[in-house]
This record gives structure tokens, sequence and C-alpha cells, in this order.
């Protein structure tokens, strides 16, 4: 069964009496597991469809089944329950409080979730060692580097062991060496069994997932398996060989 | 997110902004100093004015007057017989809630003469001792009477000190004190000893004034030549001076006295007139005021064969009045100073948009990663809560200092009174206040839309 199911979703917006379709009458399915990148020109509608996929947004028209349950037609309390539980959310500019350390901005979503702070600070070093960042912990984002910001946002968007992550432009803010090292993280989160989707515009960064989906007019334009046409054999990552 | 952390969070999200919260809490602060400073300030003058009225007359005593029998019994006017001491023993044994009992017997048109000088009392009566704290008289030089005095008739009086004043000379015309104990006076020709002299009886202002006049006497001077061409009674005073100058006019002898000398050899078809002018009684407890009138109602009426030739008459009045003085002061200053939390909840509200605008961005990240309308709305009520309750902590502080500092302006004014109402109240208000200047701030921010608030810069 898929992850994600999505039958004939649209988002219609209206401005000033023209009608526009973000989305028009999408269907797709996600697999558990799954790595994949969703591509294509700004004003396409990705962002749109991430949105909805993340449960930030709701569809104007269609079903979209999320782990079995239907949550086209949820409250907006209940899209704030899923999104703090089944769905992790990583952002182009990083987006951590910057009042808050490291440790307490990885713990903000297991506060909504209300853990225990005991259980919090156990889970929130447990994600921080995944990205490799639990020596910077107490750290304010102020004084990190834009890879450790966006390493201590991916604990974050772990660290409630939500169903999928989606990264939206994710290496957008970072130079390319920094951009590797986030997207062979991704990478390797995929192999231990995360299910990811990347958002992106860039066909190179793409190119690191097997699954690419290609957005334009609100439309999908390219769904490609990679590993069932077994072109597939892995991304070639040039971190730790001194490009630059 | 539980409410701990949301404290948690407020604390920490006025901490980061410690001045802008502070100049936020200073219009709570300001509002609930001045709101427990005034409602102490009325204590204090409501307190002040009970003392006032105590001295002068003692707010459980009450006075039984002569009243017209009532329609009803017309009939048997003539034989009503009016207060007698037959009252005054059957109050004394029969009415428990009365402390004490204080028979008045006056003589009116009274002269005083001593040589060629003579004046008149205010009042000449003849009394019992318990006469001194029913009136609440203090004797400053000589003695009172005793049973001896009672029991003998003896001819002696007390007399107040402006009495002194006109038949021996005040010490401020002679520049030396005049005590006139054992001296001789002639009353309506009948020769009396002056055993006693009262302390001189004056308000607060005329002691000041009169303080001031010893030291600055050629100022005074010309004061009191200006002060002589405007009319008044006792030589211009403050409103309340006509009651001490009374007091100071007062002449007392012996009950038996008065009865012996005067009353016995007066009268209508040589019957002399045994009734009393007066009969003053002090109730046990205050609060029992109702029970003890009605006490004494129904022991005089038992007295009087049931007639109803009486009345009483109490402090009540007065006490209304001052009451309704006090109301109008806590009304007005409570609501100016309600009008300043007010300003103080308003400077809240205003701080609160500005903060929600400030972290759009931050409201987005929260819902993003699973924040509620509840947990928004929330985190932003506590946190105005919390600036509202820290100012009205503040403001409980600042009040106390304010009141200790406003008492050592003026000792000599009424102390005003901090009561554990007033800042129970306002410190419940500074809160409420708190809570309706956040409910907006929260609404609009638990509103936002994540993915908007996601993208603003």
């Amino acid at each position: 069964m898929a992850l994600i199911e999505l039958r004939g979703v649209s988002k219609i917006y209206h401005l000033g009496g023209e009608e526009i379709r973000a989305l028009d009458n999408v269907d797709l399915d996600i697999n558990p597991g799954e790595f994949i990148s969703i591509i294509g020109p700004s004003g396409s509608g990705k962002s749109t469809l991430m949105h909805i996929l993340g449960c930030l947004d709701s569809p104007s028209k269609g079903s979209i089944k999320l782990d079995g349950m239907e949550i086209g037609s949820a409250s907006a309390r209940e899209l704030a329950r899923i999104r703090n539980q089944k769905i992790g959310f990583v952002f182009q500019f990083f987006n951590l409080l910057p009042k808050l350390n490291v440790l307490q901005n990885v713990e903000l979503p297991m506060v909504y979730a209300g853990c225990s702070s005991r259980e919090r600070r156990e889970r929130a070093m447990d994600a921080l060692r995944l990205v490799e960042m639990d020596n910077r912990a107490k750290h304010r984002p102020m004084q990190l580097s834009g890879g450790q910001q966006q390493r201590a946002a991916i604990a974050r968007a772990l660290v409630n062991s939500p169903k999928i992550v989606f990264a939206d432009e994710p290496t957008g803010n970072l130079d390319s060496h920094t951009g590797e090292t986030i997207l062979k993280l991704f990478h390797d989160l995929s192999l231990k069994g995360s299910t990811i989707a990347l958002v992106t515009h860039d066909p190179e960064i793409a190119a690191v997932t097997p699954r690419k989906i290609e957005i334009r007019d609100g439309k999908i334009s390219k769904n490609v398996d990679a590993k069932l046409s077994g072109q597939h054999d892995g991304p070639k990552f040039a971190v730790g060989s001194q490009q630059n | 997110m539980s409410l701990l952390n949301a404290i948690l969070v407020g604390l920490r999200e006025i901490w980061a902004h410690k001045f802008r919260s502070l100049l936020t809490m200073l219009g709570i602060i300001l509002g609930v100093s001045s709101l427990i400073a005034m409602s102490a300030i009325v204590k204090g003058m409501e307190h002040g004015m009970k003392e006032a009225m105590i001295a002068l007359g003692g707010l459980d005593k009450v006075l039984t007057r002569e009243a017209p029998v009532p329609t009803w019994q017309s009939h048997l006017s003539d034989q009503a017989r009016g207060r007698t001491m037959r009252d005054v023993e059957a109050l004394q044994r029969s009415a428990p809630l009365i402390r004490m009992v204080s028979p008045e017997m006056a003589l009116e048109r009274v002269t005083i003469s001593r040589g060629d000088k003579r004046t008149r009392p205010s009042e000449f009566v003849g009394v019992w001792p318990v006469v001194i704290e029913m009136n609440l008289h203090n004797l400053e030089h000589g003695r009172f009477f005793n049973d001896v005095d009672e029991a003998n008739a003896h001819a002696v009086i007390v007399i107040g000190t402006a009495i002194r004043d006109d038949l021996f000379g005040s010490p401020e015309q002679l520049g030396r004190e005049v005590i006139p104990i054992g001296e001789r006076v002639q009353i309506n020709g009948q020769t009396f000893t002056i055993v006693g002299m009262f302390e001189h009886y004056e308000s607060d202002q005329d002691r000041k004034k009169r303080e001031w006049a010893r030291e600055h006497p050629d100022e005074a001077a010309q004061k009191q030549a200006v002060a002589r061409g405007r009319p008044g009674y006792g030589g211009g005073g403050s409103r309340s001076g006509w009651a001490f100058d009374r007091k100071n006019r007062t002449v007392y002898c012996p009950m038996n006295t008065m009865w012996l000398r005067f009353r016995a050899a007066s009268g209508t078809g040589n019957v002399p007139d045994p009734t009393l002018t007066d009969i003053d009684f002090k109730v046990e407890d205050l609060s029992q005021m109702e029970d003890a009138l009605q006490q004494a109602k129904n022991v005089l009426l038992t007295t009087h064969n049931g007639i109803e030739d009486f009345s009483f008459s109490t402090q009540e009045g007065n006490i209304e009045s001052v009451d309704q003085a006090i109301r109008n002061a806590r009304m007005s200053g409570g609501i100016i100073s309600a009008i300043s939390l007010l300003v103080g909840g308003i400077g809240i509200m205003n701080i609160m948009l500005a903060s929600i605008t400030e972290r759009v961005r931050e409201i987005g990240i929260r819902k993003a990663i699973g924040a509620t309308f509840l947990d928004v709305f929330t985190q932003i009520l506590v946190e105005a809560v919390v600036i509202a309750i820290i100012g009205g902590l503040a403001g409980l502080v600042a009040a106390n200092l304010l009141v200790r500092f406003l008492a050592s302006l003026s000792p000599t004014g009424n102390t005003p009174i901090v009561t554990f109402e007033a800042m129970a109240m306002a410190f419940g208000f500074s809160v409420a206040i708190g809570v309706l200047a956040g409910l907006f701030p929260a609404f609009k921010a638990a509103k936002l839309n994540p993915i908007q608030a996601l993208r603003y810069e």
C-alpha cells in the first residue's frame, strides 16, 4: 500500500476573478522508503504540491490519503497533529528559532507532541547524533554555519520519527560543497529507511534520487523511477574529494 | 504544549526584550500602584474621619430625647412624666446591652460671675461622674466630683477653659498659666467652688495655628486685627471649631447639687420639676446598636407606662454622610485608577501586536512542525498575562513604597492604610487586563496561515 495516495487533486486559486489552477487533477503514489524528488521550474506548482502533501494546505478537489487515512477533509487541528506526528519539514532557510539553542529547536516538535522533558532530551540528542550535530547542541543557530544549521533542521524534522520528510530546496542556501554533504545525508537517511521527498528546481539535485516527478503547469509531466527501469546505479557524491 | 511550557516560553520572550517589557509593564505598575495608593488614602481618610467623630461624641453614644407623645396616645399626654432618674436606674438595672448611663439635669439661662466679670456657659448641668467617659472629657487640673460631693450636694463645679478665660483671663492675655482651682464664683447668685478644670479642646488645625502664633507673635497680631472684622463664633476657627468651643464652655456640678439647689426650689405651683434634660447612654457593642436601642425602648416604655414620649438619636446620620463622602472619594479615585490600568492594558495589547508581527515567521515555523491554533493562542495569551502578572506584582511593591512615601510627606495627616482587599483587587484587575489585552493578539497570531507565515520576511 502506498504511503501517500493522491487522486484527482486540484488546487484552485481565484485572483481577481481569474481562476488559477496551481494543481490540476494530480494522481500520485509515494511508497514507504522511497527517495524522490519533485522537480519543476518556479510557478510550476511544485510548492503547492509539497504544501498539500505536507498537510500545510488542503486541496480544493480530490482525495489525499496519508498512511491509509483520508486527510483531504481534515480540520486545521487534525492537520497540525498530522504535521507534528507524521511529517518532517526541512526548509531552504533552515527556519530554526534564533532564540533557542540547537537542542531546544530539535525538541520543539516533541513539545507540541506533549513528550516529557526527559524523553525530549534523549530523543533530541539521538536525532542530533544521527546528523553528527550532538557536539553543537548548546549552540545558538546564529553561531553555526549554514550546513550545520541545516543538519540541525534535519534532526528536528526526524525527531518525531515521521512517515515522510519533505525538504524544500534544502541546498538552495548553501554552497555546492555543503549542499552535497546535505544531499549525501539525505541519501544515507533514505538508505536507513526514511521516506524523503526533495523539492527542487535543480535537475542536478534531482539526479541524486532514484525517482523523479516533474511538474509543469500544475500537472505531472514526467514520473520516472530509475530503479524500475534499471538505469539508476546510485548517486555520485564528490564529498571528501575536495573539488573547489 | 503544556501551560508550564507556555509560561517558560513567555518568560523567555519577556527576558529577551527586557527594556520593552519593562516599559509595557510600567503602565500596569502605575495603574496597580495608583489603585492601591488611592484606596489606602481613602481608607486613611475614613479612619481619620471616624476617629474625629469618636472624639467629638463617640459612635456608641445615644441621646434620649424628649419627643411629643404620638397621636394615638395623645389622650394620655397628661400622664407622660418625662425622663426621670427612675428611667436611669431602670436602664442600669434591666438593659444589659447598655454599658453606661449618664443622666443630665440642666439649668437654662445661667450667669456665672466673679466680681464684676460675668459670662454664660454653653451648658450648666448636674451630672454623675460617669459623664467624663460619656462625653470624653479630660480633666487637666484639680479633681472631679466624688460620692461625698454627690451625697452631700456640695456646691462644687468643674469648668471648661473658656469659662476660665472669661472670668480669670486667658493665659494668652496674661502670659502665665491660670489655674482657678479653689476659687469661688457666683452662679445665679449662689456661691460655688471650682474644684476642677478640663483641658483645652481644639481641633488639630487650631492647635497648629496657636502654636504658630506663639512662635510668630508679630504676624499673628496682624492676622488677629484682620480677623476681628469678620463675623464668627469663637474668634474664627476651623469648621468644627464650634463643637470644641461649646465643649470648652461646659460647667458641671453634682446631680444632687443641681436638684437640691436649683430644681427643688422651682417648678410650677411649687411642684419641683424632676425631669432630666438628657439621658445619654453608651452601648456595649456597636454592632448590636439596633438590639440595644430596642432594649432601652422596652425598658423606658415600662417606666413610662407605655407612653412613648421619648426618642433616641445616634451618630448614625453623621456616619452615613461620612460614608457617603468616602464612597464618592473611592468611586472617583477608582475610576481614575481603572482608566490608568486600562491604558496599561492597551499598552500590553499594542506591544503584543507588534511582537507577533515581528514573529510571524516563528509562528509559521511552530505551526509547520505541529503547533495547533490553541498552542499558538495559549502561547501569546500567556505571554501577555505573564507581563501583566509581573507588572501587577511590581505594582504591589511600588504601591507600598508610594504609600510609605506619602505617609512620610505629611506625618500629621491621616496615615494611608493599605488593605489586603485593595491589593488583591488591584492585582486581580491587572491580571484580568492582561487576559483581555492578550486575547486579540493571540487570536490574530493563532489564525496565521502557516504557508504565508513561512514566506513572510
